[in-house]
């Protein structure tokens, strides 16, 4: 191992890493909770077999989703906050990809609302539709997205501007061709599928507890099925990001919080139906993301070209200035956990599970 | 075309589109807000119907407004790389805390608002629709502090080792003057737009039942609805009466603080080539032949009045033009400018700046903003006319022309909000941020002209078909009149049906 990094002069901020901790939070956060929905919603045309029933899938997350995609946008914006050299290297270095998630984001994000104001099966269903496949397309996209932060994405610095990197296999394609179809190694597809199946599984066990009747135990019945597939190439994913892209430092950590993730992934299999179960999944999301953050220090998922252990842009080299940083510390430190107490208010409000008898026999929405 | 020129496009056509949502969410979340208050208060179930139609109306709006903004969250890294990594350290945070204070408070509690009817007890349900509101309230005012950075970039310092433009005054940059008098610009320009829809919507729906009522006097169901409705108009036309008259005020102290600190978009917005005592304000524009621009119908004095300088004097592009040519600082007082030219960074940019031409569009930006009032003036003129027509217990004949003026009073100011960003963004030209960076060296290297190409092509096929649906839902929701409601209860039944549900 080599810890010669390539650090600027200057003594390197351990605000900088407070602020990595800080992203990796959102994006748990984000996974977390949006990672049911995206499940719930990419299961609208499968496990609703009628138009109650899919209506159920659908209330059953209507009053929260918006509130977990905010941890996404926040993400983001913490990254461009603290990070602006990331940001600006990995938003434009995976364009393609990111423009992905954002016609998958627009075509879910309008579905449940403007669903719900025509009575047409046509009409439903073209949303229905629009709800799974941008609630597949997210996941899937940040599943090789984060398998590629995993490998390391290659980046050189713009022949015009020193300053700046750019994602690109060689400074000779700077602006020539995207790096896109060399994020689907093996690996990478890898980390797609299994993202999207942790949703799906995560998905099932709030469906288990948020719903009532048939629709909770087909929920249960498929949850089974799911949770096994995820169980396998979950473990199949992390032993690979192990053997093969071990951390910089704290290797042993990056195996340790494999094994627990595999542990809490199990522990929600032979539990499902209860709240350990969902849980358990949440567990997994958190101590996977901690393995794929834990490897992007201090490189940010970047890799040098030219070899080096550490890429010129890197963690304390990206950072914005101390200045900018405790500021927004402050702000975060004092928002987060009244984000936190009152998201947690409004679950508790909808705490209660629901079903088809809940569900009014006008089509139209009543309000 | 090239990366750039498509992602200007992009820019523009996405930020326009947004844009058409921004203002509703805003006002029309705040009227809705004060509707349910009424009905709380005085527990008259017209308040309540006027809610839930109103409500209905800015749901289906939000829903667009929502996904579009995601988009202008990403796009400033995925087009704009070079802009971000430069002004991040500044315009990452209010970007930032506009997710963290306003989004969530706006998504989570109207979540709430939504499903929460008979969940929550009436004075806790309002509260929600309040704290949404204010979420987005306080979403406009990050977002126009980091806007406004841009056309002034005060509190902060060129680093020349990191290369990069740093914070160094965080409360200036809160406190940027051009963000001070945008805020309440923009606002009022967005209650011009909510105000609108009330008046629209009622004035068109009160011409409807004149009709059906065919000279006998209302009564019944009737009867509530056309009282409901006077109401909404009252309420929507004295919004927007208001409103303009904010906006006129607010525009005119713009105008003043953009004579000092980008004195070329003043010029290029009222086609002022050459310097001038007393100026005149012209209506009239277009290209001399030669390069330059010829004016008529000139009000003399009145620009210069509005410009509020010594002797009424405005500088004229050309001198302008050849002041920058020559290495002056657009704001000879912004420590970040003055930085970035002491590093040799303005050098470095001077060939750009030089095909760019220095000045921003003119015949533009000047019929953006000729534009821009004449909307704003013909939907008030409107507002005035509905309370004429309406007042003293009279109902409107209907016909052609009322329902043109019902359309005029909401989508005239929303347009003139669309031009006022043109001149707010296309007068900032050839800079991104205004005397410091210029837009044609933002833009991300990496990216590939087909990359941009492709997406904008995709985006406007998507935004389209979501303008047909987002309209088509309008006017159904419109058409279909206000909803006869129930007094929502809380309640405990497990098996109830849902009060709301989609």
């Amino acid at each position: 191992m080599n810890f010669s990094f390539n650090l600027p002069t200057e003594i390197p901020s351990v605000l900088a890493v407070v602020w990595f901790l800080l992203v990796a939070v959102l994006w748990i956060g984000y996974l977390v909770l949006e990672g049911f929905d995206y499940g719930v919603a990419m299961l609208i045309p499968f496990l609703g077999k009628n138009e109650k029933e899919k209506r159920v899938l659908i209330n059953s997350i209507g009053p929260v989703w918006d509130g977990n995609e905010v941890w996404l946008l926040t993400a983001g914006g913490a990254m461009f906050l603290a990070f602006p050299a990331w940001y600006a290297t990995l938003f434009s270095g995976l364009y393609l990809p990111l423009f992905l998630v954002l016609v998958g984001l627009i075509i879910r994000g309008v579905s449940f609302e403007y669903r719900s104001k025509r009575p047409d099966t046509k009409w439903r269903a073209v949303f229905d539709w629009c709800a799974a496949i941008g609630s597949f397309l997210v996941p899937l996209v940040f599943g090789v997205g984060f398998a590629n932060f995993i490998i390391g994405l290659p980046v050189v610095t713009d022949p015009n501007n020193a300053s700046l990197y750019v994602i690109a296999s060689d400074a000779a394609n700077v602006g020539v061709t995207p790096y896109f179809w060399e994020l689907f190694s093996p690996f990478g597809l890898l980390g797609g599928i299994v993202v999207v199946v942790l949703c799906l599984y995560h998905g099932l066990l709030y469906l288990t507890l948020k719903t009532r009747g048939e629709i909770q135990e087909r929920a249960k019945g498929l949850a089974k099925i799911l949770g096994a597939v995820a169980i396998v190439g979950g473990a199949a994913f992390l032993v690979w990001q192990n053997l093969a892209y071990s951390p910089l430092f704290l290797s042993g950590l990056s195996w340790i919080l494999l094994v627990l993730a595999a542990v809490a992934l199990i522990v929600s299999w032979l539990t499902i139906g209860r709240g350990l179960a969902f849980i358990m999944t949440s567990l997994t999301w958190l101590l996977v993301a901690l393995g794929i953050f834990l490897k992007m220090l201090p490189g940010l998922g970047f890799r040098d070209v030219g070899g080096a252990d550490v890429p010129g842009i890197n963690v304390f080299t990206a950072a914005s200035t101390d200045g900018t940083l405790t500021i927004a510390l402050v702000a975060a430190l004092i928002m987060v956990p009244i984000v936190l107490a009152y998201t947690i208010w409004a679950y508790w409000v909808f705490r209660r599970p629901i079903s088809v008898k809940n569900i009014p026999d006008d089509a139209l929405a009543a309000a | 075309m090239t990366a750039e020129t498509l992602a200007r496009w992009q820019f523009g056509i996405t930020t326009v589109y947004h844009f058409f949502f921004v203002p509703i969410t805003i006002a029309l979340s705040l009227l809705v807000a004060v509707l349910q208050t009424l009905w709380v208060r005085t527990g008259n179930e017209r308040y309540l119907r006027l809610t839930k139609l109103f409500g209905k109306l800015f749901l289906i709006n939000f829903a667009m407004g929502v996904v579009t903004g995601i988009v202008q969250e990403f796009q400033f890294g995925m087009n704009w790389s070079e802009y971000s990594r430069f002004v991040g350290d500044i315009f990452g945070a209010p970007l930032a805390l506009e997710a963290l204070i306003s989004f969530f408070l706006e998504s989570v509690f109207l979540g709430m608002w939504i499903f929460g009817w008979d969940k929550l007890p009436k004075k806790v349900h309002l509260a929600t629709i309040w704290l949404g509101s204010i979420g987005t309230l306080i979403s406009s005012i990050f977002i126009l502090i980091a806007n406004s950075w841009m056309q002034n970039p005060v509190g902060a310092v060129y680093n020349p080792t990191t290369g990069r433009a740093e914070m160094s005054d965080f409360g200036a940059v809160l406190t940027n003057p051009v963000a001070l008098v945008t805020w309440p610009h923009v606002i009022f320009g967005a209650f011009m737009t909510a105000g609108g829809i009330l008046l629209g919507v009622a004035g068109w729906s009160l011409a409807k039942a004149n009709k059906q009522l065919n000279g006998a006097e209302p009564d019944g169901q009737i009867a509530k609805d056309i009282d409901a409705h006077r109401f909404a108009l009252k309420l929507g036309a004295w919004t927007l009466i208001v409103a303009t008259c904010g906006s006129f005020f607010t525009g005119d102290i713009q105008g003043k603080i953009m004579v000092e600190l980008q004195p070329i978009k003043m010029a290029a917005t009222e086609a002022v080539s050459t310097t001038v005592q007393n100026a005149p304000f012209a209506v009239l524009a277009w290209p001399d032949g030669s390069g330059g621009v010829s004016t008529a119908i000139e009000v003399p004095g009145v620009l210069g009045l509005l410009a509020g300088t010594e002797n009424g004097e405005v500088k004229g592009f050309n001198e302008l033009m050849a002041a920058y040519q020559n290495g002056e600082l657009v704001d000879p007082n912004n420590q970040l400018a003055q930085g970035a030219k002491d590093a040799g960074l303005l050098q470095q940019y001077s060939s750009q700046l030089a095909a760019a031409g220095y000045v921003p569009d003119i015949l533009t930006t000047f019929y953006s903003f000729r534009i821009m009032i004449g909307l704003g003036f013909l939907a008030l003129i409107v507002a005035i006319i509905a309370l004429v027509k309406t007042g003293k217990g009279k109902l409107p004949k209907g016909g052609k022309g009322w329902t043109l003026a019902m359309v005029i009073a909401p989508l005239f100011p929303l347009f003139a909000g669309s031009f006022g960003w043109l001149v707010t963004e296309i007068g900032r030209q050839p800079w991104i941020v205004n005397g410091v960076l210029p837009t044609a060296s933002a833009v991300s290297p990496g990216v590939t002209a087909l990359e941009v190409g492709l997406s904008l092509v995709l985006y406007t096929v998507i935004y389209g078909v979501g303008a047909v649906v987002e309209v088509g839902l309008f006017l159904k929701t419109i058409k279909s009149g206000l909803p006869v409601v129930e007094e929502p209860q809380v309640s405990t039944d497990e098996d109830a049906p849902l009060s709301f549900a989609y």
